[in-house]
């Protein structure tokens, strides 16, 4: 089965789905949308280190992407507001990638593959990495699930229940880095803040809770990845995008359906 | 009551809670940056009391509160917290995003789950038992606090820290609101330290009232420092009609029942 490049796909794309779901969520209550993008864009960076120093592309970018993660929180309050230095840091790690690609003459990339993914080329190999990033960061939002939601929903009430509001920002911080390190492959740089964000706003609207939204979200990633990969087959379009545009496609039926049902009930009641 | 006015001479110096205390400030001093927001506070709150801290804005009310609960480091001084304090903290007010879906129920799990019977008890107490099932952006301000009141119940406190809890409150539902809280310290027997701007109410339902402007700048019972000058130089004319308040309110029943034919 692992040998059909479209079942390697499927698998690498309901991994990466069911891994950004959930911290999605947590990347819209906390209006992180920026840092997800941020990473994301600094992961080119990580990508072309990756390449000078001879490291895995993994390592590469989880490594950038957390001195970023660090980098930004650091210096937040400290005179800038967190959305210009995550523009300073997002841009300048993109372009500094950029350039940084163009000095590795001796391995032949393909940056493209960076930008927009390539799900179609994921190895074996890949698919162990995307599922045990997506496993390891799954475990974390269970494990730190109640705390997670409480330093969400306000940090003097996490403090007053012992639960460190610094402590949980890192944790996802960290599966965040995991999350983009790992999608890389499969949706690219430029649509991993998609797939985080959109899958989760779709969801919104049905949930009522916190685990709904989700749960619903995860349902959305995966029918986002694995329909668009299908979509992309068939179509011949460049599959990252095109996952992305389904997901789009899915949140727009979400918010017809769910105005269409508010108007009703107006008429009705 | 509290250390500093202690007349059995115990020493300010003491490092241990050694007279019952559930927690105790040692020269508690907070500064951002350079400026001072809280200097060489000393308090002990004890079991069963309700303590209310008053003072103009800026004068680190909620700075001490969050110094107690850990939400802000000393710059200098000392929290010593007993092993019996347990903190049951309600904010002064709790924004939720849009995007962030909440019933009453999930809220009041977070960040421990209860057993349903001790979950419909809380909501009793707090007078929110029909609110089970609400969400969470649908309540309003008046709802919204007898929620955030009973998750703080749902931990056992023996501390209950409510920091202006009444805001947005009309004058009946504050009154209804110190009213509870006395309910509540009656049957748990914790002890109550709340913010407050409501200088009437405060003088009825405290035991204690601390007067903080950065520093402490007088306290005791409430008649006491109704009748400071430091109170006066603080609240000015609000201050004036809230001793006048006092007065009437702790008039005999008798006078109370004529006052109310007369009115």
């Amino acid at each position: 089965m692992l040998d059909d490049f479209l079942w390697r796909a499927a698998l690498a794309g309901l991994g990466v789905g069911l891994a950004a779901a959930p911290l999605g969520c947590f990347v819209v209550w906390r209006r992180m949308a920026y840092f997800g993008d941020a990473t994301a864009h600094a992961a080119i960076l990580g990508v072309a280190l990756a390449l000078l120093w001879n490291l895995s592309i993994f390592a590469g970018v989880m490594g950038v992407a957390l001195l970023m993660a660090f980098c930004v929180s650091t210096l937040s309050g400290k005179g800038y507001a967190m959305d210009t230095l995550l523009g300073v840091v997002a841009h300048s790690a993109l372009a500094i990638g950029l350039v940084a690609v163009s000095f590795v003459s001796s391995v032949r990339i393909d940056l493209h593959a960076y930008l927009f993914g390539d799900i179609l080329a994921v190895g074996k190999i890949d698919l162990a990495v995307i599922w045990t990033g997506a496993v390891l960061v799954i475990s974390l939002m269970v494990w730190r699930w109640q705390a997670l939601l409480t330093a969400t929903l306000n940090e003097e009430l996490a403090y007053a229940s012992h639960i460190n509001p610094r402590r949980e920002q890192l944790v996802l911080t960290v599966a965040l880095a995991i999350v983009v390190a790992v999608a890389l492959k499969v949706v690219g740089a430029l649509l991993i803040a998609a797939l985080l964000i959109i899958p989760a706003a779709t969801a919104r609207p049905f949930s009522r809770t916190p685990e709904q939204m989700a749960l619903i979200a995860a349902m959305m990633a995966m029918a986002a990845t694995t329909g668009g990969l299908r979509a992309a087959y068939l179509f011949d379009t460049p599959t990252g995008p095109t996952i992305v545009s389904l997901a789009a496609v899915l949140f727009i039926l979400a918010m017809l359906v769910t105005q269409s049902w508010r108007f009703l009930c107006q008429r009705g009641g | 009551m509290f250390s500093r006015l202690s007349t059995k001479g115990i020493p300010e110096s003491c490092t241990s809670l050694t007279d019952n205390a559930l927690v105790r400030t040692d020269q508690l001093t907070v500064r951002f940056g350079q400026q001072p927001a809280l200097e060489n506070i000393n308090l002990s709150l004890k079991p069963g009391q309700i303590v209310t801290l008053i003072g103009p804005n800026g004068s680190g009310k909620s700075t001490l509160v969050k110094a107690l609960i850990g939400a802000i480091k000393p710059s200098a001084g000392r929290i010593i917290r007993s092993q019996h304090l347990k903190i049951g903290y309600v904010p002064q007010r709790l924004h939720l995003d849009p995007t962030f879906p909440m019933t009453v129920h999930r809220f009041i799990n977070l960040p421990k789950r209860h057993a349903s019977h001790d979950i419909a008890e809380a909501l009793e107490q707090a007078g929110a038992e029909h609110l089970l099932n609400a969400a969470m952006n649908h309540l309003s301000g008046g709802q919204l606090q007898r929620v955030l009141l009973a998750r703080a119940l749902l931990s056992r406190p023996s501390l209950l820290l409510l920091d202006e809890a009444t805001q947005g409150l009309d004058h009946r539902g504050v009154a209804e609101f110190y009213q509870r809280i006395e309910q509540i310290r009656q049957r748990s027997q914790c002890a109550v330290l709340m913010v407050s701007h409501d200088l009437h109410v405060v003088m009825r339902t405290a035991d204690h009232v601390i007067c903080l402007n950065r520093h402490v700048c007088c306290e005791g019972q409430p008649e006491k420092v109704a009748a400071s000058p430091q109170y006066h130089a603080l609240f000015g004319d609000q201050a004036a009609s809230t001793l006048a308040f006092y007065r009437h309110q702790h008039a005999s029943p008798q006078d109370k029942e004529r006052l109310r034919h007369a009115g």
